[in-house]
């Protein structure tokens, strides 16, 4: 489902993703792990198609970016830690807005179906800009399936959430997940990751420097020591 | 287990036949349409344009003691410098919205062409520039004493509005990318705007002194050169100055 091959990207004098291999088949979900400043919102950011590589392939669903964006990005799904919705819209509106953009067919019927599932079918009719951090981030979830997505990048979605929201996060991600979407997050909560991703992938320095999937990692300790090694062997 | 079934058959916007022209104008269309309902809620854009416009005048109105004929010379500078500042305004916080929660980047990852991304905000800004000349140009009236609701002036304004709006939405994209954005639009802005502004400046000045249609058209002629130029311009490059 995503093929990416030598992929560099600069930031004028610095090179950010190095050469950078990574291979997702449909239905998979990986968490990619990677210390601070390692690169992954920038390499979430160009498979968004949000950002031009420098060098290298990037191909998602068949269609290769930044050649074919506009096909890619209606087969795609992004939440980040920013909720992308309006304020000084409802939750409604803000699905309303976002469908019309993406084109969806029975669009009401649509809407009613996403804030069912998010859990916010009540408060629809609410200004987004009175909602809790957790409410927005789950409203945000519903942006991102609106239009049926086969492809979700979630770039660390529980940054800023307490406990209680993180967990409600965690339960619209799996139902996401469930669908047999191809899902790919970052995150810095190697606990969250191990309990939803299939594999676990270490960013580090502009590359992916292991890869490991969950039937071989049998605990959240194993993970950690896994995540910490592979930093580690990079950094040296 | 009734809403996965409904849920797991969906695919209609992807399997649907797409008319591009469609999509461009469903786009364009629904960025305007955002753009008034979040604007009649908060009327925080429209708040801000106004009231400046309106200290403006008032300043200049108590600023100047000017008699009847001295007016009419100074109005047209007058009213595009008060359009122009207020015009700023709404720029720099029609684009805020857009970036503070992040949601330019929501935009920028709909499968629509940019270019409606483009022309949606365009027209939402031309909206609250019209609806501020709509409401200044009464209130000026009244505090000069000079009629403005005078044909050729409100075809000046038309063609003067829309040059400025058509630079400005794309620099405030610009702009907006920038810590220093509250500064640099006016910077970058204004010089651009120099031409526009000349042309309205005279055009108008020419309206409301009376000149005949030939001294003025050729000042018409080149703000409608400007529009045509700009407009041209924004829609080629409005791509490359979002993308990262």
């Amino acid at each position: 489902m995503i093929t990416v091959k030598k992929l560099v990207k600069r930031f004028g004098p610095k090179i950010v993703l190095r050469g950078l291999d990574f291979e997702v088949e449909s239905g998979e979900f990986v968490a990619l792990l990677g210390p601070n400043g390692a690169g992954k919102t920038t390499f979430l950011r160009i498979l968004a198609s949000l950002s031009r590589p420098a060098m290298g392939e990037v191909r998602i669903a068949g269609y290769h970016l930044p050649g074919q964006a506009s096909a890619v990005r209606r087969r795609l799904g992004v939440v980040s830690h920013q909720p992308l919705l309006y304020g000084d819209l409802t939750a409604e509106e803000n699905l309303r807005f976002y469908g019309r953009m993406y084109a969806v067919s029975d669009l009401n019927a649509r809407i009613a179906e996403v804030l069912d599932m998010v859990g916010l079918a009540p408060r629809r009719r609410d200004l987004v800009r009175t909602f809790s951090r957790g409410m927005q981030q789950r409203l945000a979830i519903g942006r991102a399936v609106l239009h049926d997505p086969d492809v979700m990048l979630f770039d660390e979605p529980h940054t800023g959430l307490d406990q209680d929201a993180c967990v409600m996060l965690d339960t619209v991600l799996r139902e996401v997940a469930a669908r047999g979407r191809t899902v790919v997050m970052t995150s810095h909560d190697l606990a969250r990751a191990a309990d939803m991703a299939s594999r676990f992938d270490v960013l580090s320095r502009g590359k992916i420097v292991a890869s490991v999937r969950r039937d071989e990692m049998d605990t959240t300790d194993n993970l950690l020591a896994f995540y910490r090694d592979a930093v580690q062997e990079r950094e040296a | 287990m009734k809403r996965e079934a409904k849920l797991s058959t969906r695919n209609s916007s992807l399997s649907a036949p797409r008319s591009p022209l469609r999509d461009f104008l469903r786009a364009l269309w629904a960025i305007v349409w955002k753009d008034l309902s979040a604007e009649w809620r908060s009327r925080e854009l429209l708040t801000a344009m106004l009231i400046f416009s309106l200290l403006v005048i008032l300043i200049f109105n108590f600023a100047l003691e000017l008699d009847a004929r001295a007016r009419a010379s100074v109005t047209a500078g007058v009213l595009w410098v008060t359009f122009a500042f207020a015009g700023t305004l709404g720029l720099n916080r029609s684009m805020a919205t857009e970036k503070d929660r992040g949601c330019l980047n929501g935009l920028l990852l709909a499968p629509v062409d940019r270019s409606a991304i483009y022309f949606g905000k365009a027209i939402g800004n031309l909206i609250f520039m019209f609806t501020v000349e709509l409401i200044v140009l009464p209130v000026y009236s009244v505090l000069y004493n000079i009629n403005l609701f005078r044909p050729g002036l409100l075809l000046v304004i038309l063609l003067g509005s829309i040059g400025y709006v058509a630079v400005g939405t794309l620099l405030s994209t610009m702009a907006v990318q920038a810590r220093t954005r509250d500064i640099l639009l006016p910077i970058l802005l204004f010089p651009l705007i120099v031409p526009v502004m000349i042309a309205a400046v005279k055009a108008s000045g020419g309206f409301l002194q009376g000149l005949p249609w030939i001294e003025v058209s050729t000042w018409i002629n080149l703000l409608i050169v400007y529009d045509v130029i700009f407009v041209a311009v924004a829609f080629m490059f409005f791509d490359y100055v979002v993308e990262e």
